[in-house]
């Protein structure tokens, strides 16, 4: 199937098959932030934006972006750099893999709730998994960011 | 101190928080065919027939090999320095299948459609055995796991195939009997730990291709490249000059990733086509078909006199080593070893263990590392002796652990040069509010809040075998290269060997260049795993650097035409003691590369131990219970480390709080369940829970810290350590909380209701 789909604001045209997700076909086009951590939606790894909400892109059919916006890390790197210039001064980057996955969400989490509460901030990310850090250094580095950013 | 005990981030920061392509799936190489194995359903088979023909008619099929295929060579795929302790057991394919999920045929393709095809078609017809799927009846089981002659012990380990024993070791200590006899009061339980799956968020991969010398290259996400250059050679039949492995990011270890996992197969595939190939596993495949921690049972006896001096510890272990013997006599050797020391003031004790096969997937290595298992049998049969005595339990720890400058019989003889563990036990008991809260207080018609504590240790490496080596060069502006085969695995490894770099040599970190890991490049490391990377690369970054420093004055006194005792080197400069000659580190680094003012300076020093010192920890939790369903909900957790010096406060804090948070997963969640024909039936994040974000309540982390005289700047290890107090400590809470003691992991509110209803 052919698709016309805007990825961090270029446009690509492509003939698709039908079963393919949109992870593996945005990655196809080298946006590698988007990363697979499990293959039943439970991680958060492979979030991105479509139309601006947060979607497991695991879980969405390529064909399903098609006429629509797509942003990955990669089209939000001076945010992300500026968030995680936060989490790294938590040393809550740790492995990295989970990164971007929960940068996407944490970033959608800031342009969608105000002030946000902690209980808020780990109900909205309560998807994204992460095995290395315990979370709290995560939870210092997003309210320090949310209170600078305010 | 300019960078040590400082919240330094960590160098590779901002490309992990802006997506940069740097992990080992990101970089695969063009035309790399896919390769997948075909994996048995049964738990114990032998393949009759297998009829590939078929499959490899499939359009984008390139080879399917299966047990004819491959040398007939037994290895092991642990990741453990040679000769391993771990037994040669394993075939790359073989025509016996010990587990479901063990590998029938490895099939390689142009993408993974061709391959599912292809692997409907590979018929094989098995004769399937009856499993051996209860650890606990394997030992002396009629149906023997490893009956084959070629199995190979490097040396002996106790174990006895045509048992089903990979393992065992029996150590006494003093005159137990009599030990015992003069204790006013003995407990005897058993306890049981559950298989979990370290569950790191990347799975593993490798890519291999063949270089411009026909090498076999691996990319590969490992915390072993050195050991899985040996494995890899050994297992191929190939000399290890043919054979280079290079580990770029990786998303994480624990301890899965010091076992071999992957990487056999696409090399297999490169070897026999020539061409690239890449293994991606997936998470079902990591679930399933990896290593898990050792599920042990443990009897552990202890007796004391009346006022909670230890006098006697008995410990028993049986742990299920799986379908093969990865790290079978290794983990286990922790259970006791790492926890009997901690009451170091019984006269007496006893250390015995058995490793069984068993028709479940193989266990291996996962951060604590035995250690784990063992001190939530020791420390909870203290706590339940503490009660009995009607000892406070954190005063039963005072009276019995060790002080610095003792002897520990249970930890090889070793001698505690450092120990903050008091102060640990102290602060803990402050933070958490302990003489108020414990045991515990009604908070509401079926609440309870109750408190419940524990105490452990681990090493720092591995005494007298973990190797480390380290290079340093200079280069031509006045920087440092600096080469480790230490493996960074997310735990900031680079980042704090460029901290202890540039405080020794009195740089800005920045100038300070770290290479990846590169078998035909970095000076050898063990690598990252036995908590050993801090400890011993550290201590192997100073003496290199000073090494090279020696070097670089000798090498300026020489330029300077003067004696090198009268040369101070500031960090930027070279200067004489009078002031009056000055030559600029960039000045040196430039001259030794054009002319020919020095020689090219560069040094590579290598660290083993002789001990491996214990880091300590308290862990302190207040749990909130419902007394109607037994749901549970902490409301706090204090942990108090002593690691020695602090090298990176940052990164050392998030080692804790994420240790934490494992422990309290394998503690409240983690249970790896087979059903009756061996299948493992939680391999998802859906079925196997993880702890999320809403579900480990508060944690804060504080540092007692000792100095340990044989760390760099004073620092022990954290790794590990951090893991093991959640499990006791929580069952301790339960306990106090509802008088119900949980012996079994994990602690479900279906096991404390059940508990309440037997009272």
């Amino acid at each position: 199937m052919k698709i016309r789909v805007w990825i961090n604001e270029k446009l690509y045209e492509d003939e698709v098959a039908a079963d393919l997700m949109l992870i593996d076909y945005i990655r196809s086009k080298g946006y590698y932030s988007v990363k697979r951590g499990c293959e039943t939606t439970n991680c958060g790894l492979c979030t991105v934006w479509l139309e601006g909400v947060p979607v497991l892109s695991c879980a969405v059919l390529a064909v399903r972006a098609h006429g629509k916006k797509v942003t990955t890390l990669e089209g939000l790197e001076e945010e992300a750099r500026v968030f995680g210039d936060f989490l790294a001064k938590e040393g809550a980057e740790q492995c990295g893999f989970c990164s971007p996955g929960f940068i996407m969400n944490v970033l959608a989490m800031k342009r969608e709730l105000k002030n946000p509460g902690e209980q808020d901030i780990k109900a909205y990310l309560a998807g994204n998994l992460c095995r290395c850090t315990g979370y709290m250094g995560q939870l210092r580095a997003i309210q320090a960011y949310l209170q600078e950013e305010a | 101190m300019r960078y040590i005990s400082k919240d330094v981030k960590k160098i590779d920061a901002t490309a992990l928080v802006t997506g940069k392509p740097v992990y080992t799936a990101d970089m695969l190489p063009k035309e790399c065919l896919v390769v997948k194995v075909l994996r048995s359903p049964h738990a114990y088979a032998r393949i009759k027939s297998i009829n590939k023909a078929i499959a490899l008619k499939v359009p984008g099929i390139e080879a399917v090999y299966t047990y004819e295929d491959v040398p007939r060579i037994r290895f092991t795929m642990a990741g453990q320095s040679y000769p391993e302790p771990s037994p040669y057991d394993r075939y790359i394919l073989e025509e016996y299948v010990r587990y479901v999920g063990d590998v029938v045929a490895i099939v390689a393709g142009e993408s993974e459609e061709a391959i599912s095809k292809a692997f409907k078609l590979i018929k094989v017809e098995y004769e399937v055995f009856e499993p051996v799927l209860d650890f606990t009846k394997a030992l002396d089981h009629p149906i023997v796991i490893h009956p084959e002659e070629d199995y190979h012990n490097n040396f002996p380990i106790g174990g006895d195939r045509m048992r089903n024993l990979c393992a065992s070791e029996s150590m006494v200590y003093g005159d137990l009997e009599a030990a015992f006899a003069e204790s006013d009061v003995i407990v005897e339980n058993v306890y049981h730990t559950k298989a979990n799956a370290q569950a790191m968020m990347e799975t593993f991969r490798t890519y291999s291709y063949l270089d411009h010398n026909g090498r076999l290259t691996l990319v590969s996400s490992t915390q072993i490249p050195f050991h899985v250059r040996r494995h890899v050679a050994r297992a191929l039949g190939l000399s290890k000059t043919k054979v280079r492995v290079i580990k770029p990011r990786i998303g994480g270890g624990f301890g899965a990733k010091q076992t071999m996992v992957s990487e056999i197969y696409p090399a297999f595939v490169t070897q026999k086509t020539g061409k690239p190939a890449a293994m991606i596993f997936t998470r079902e495949e990591t679930f399933k078909a990896s290593t898990s921690r050792h599920e042990m049972q443990i009897r552990v006896k202890v007796g004391s006199d009346k006022e909670g001096n230890i006098k006697a510890i008995d410990l028993y272990t049986l742990s299920n080593t799986g379908a093969y013997g990865e790290h079978a006599s290794t983990v286990v050797g922790l259970s006791g070893h790492k926890t009997i020391p901690l009451y170091n003031k019984a006269k007496a004790f006893k250390f015995s263990y058995d490793v069984v096969y068993s028709n479940t997937m193989s266990a291996g290595a996962f951060r604590g590392y035995g250690a784990t298992q063992g001190i939530f049998a020791l420390e909870s049969i203290m706590n339940e002796l503490a009660s009995k005595l009607g000892i406070d339990p954190v005063e039963l720890r005072l009276k019995n652990i060790a002080q610095e400058g003792e002897v520990m019989p249970a930890y090889y003889d070793n001698r505690l040069e450092s120990t903050a563990l008091k102060e640990c036990l102290l602060k803990g008991k402050e933070l958490i509010g302990w003489d108020e809260k414990y045991p515990y207080k009604q908070v509401g018609k079926n609440k309870v809040r109750s408190v419940g504590m524990a105490m452990t240790m681990q090493g720092s490496a591995i005494a007298n075998i973990d190797v480390a080596a380290v290079e340093i060069r200079l280069g031509d502006d006045g920087f440092y290269t600096l080469m480790i085969g230490a493996t960074d695995m997310g735990t900031g490894c680079d980042t704090i060997l460029a901290q202890i770099a540039a405080e020794c040599l009195d740089c800005e970190m920045d100038k300070i260049v770290v290479t990846g890991v590169d078998t035909d490049i970095s000076p050898f490391d063990a690598g990252s795993y036995a908590s050993s990377t801090t400890y011993l690369t550290g201590q192997a970054v100073i003496n290199t650097c000073e090494a090279l420093k020696e070097k670089m004055i000798k090498a300026a006194a020489k330029v300077l035409e003067v004696s090198k005792e009268e040369i101070i080197f500031t960090g930027e400069q070279f200067e004489t003691s009078d002031g009056n000659k000055v030559l600029t580190l960039k000045e040196l680094g430039e001259g030794q590369v054009v002319g020919n003012m020095s020689e090219y300076l560069s040094a590579t020093k290598s660290h083993s131990s002789p001990t491996s010192p214990p880091p300590f920890m308290t862990g302190f939790v207040e749990l909130e219970i419902d007394t109607e369903t037994g749901e549970m909900e902490i409301i706090d957790y204090v942990g108090v480390v002593d690691c020695g010096t602090v090298i990176n406060t940052s990164l050392a804090r998030i080692q804790a709080e994420g240790g934490i948070v494992q422990g309290i997963g394998m503690a409240l969640y983690e249970d790896i369940q087979y059903n009756a024909q061996g299948k493992m039936m939680n391999n998802s994040f859906m079925q196997y829970k993880i702890p999320s974000r809403l579900d480990v309540g508060k944690i804060r982390v504080a540092f007692e810290s000792s100095y340990e005289p044989t760390g760099p700047f004073g620092a022990k290890s954290i790794g590990e350590v951090v893991i093991n107090t959640p499990s006791p400590a929580l069952a301790h809470a339960v306990f106090n909380g509802t008088g119900v003691a949980v012996r079994e992991l994990p602690i479900t509110p279906e096991k404390i209701v059940m508990g309440m209803l037997k009272q």
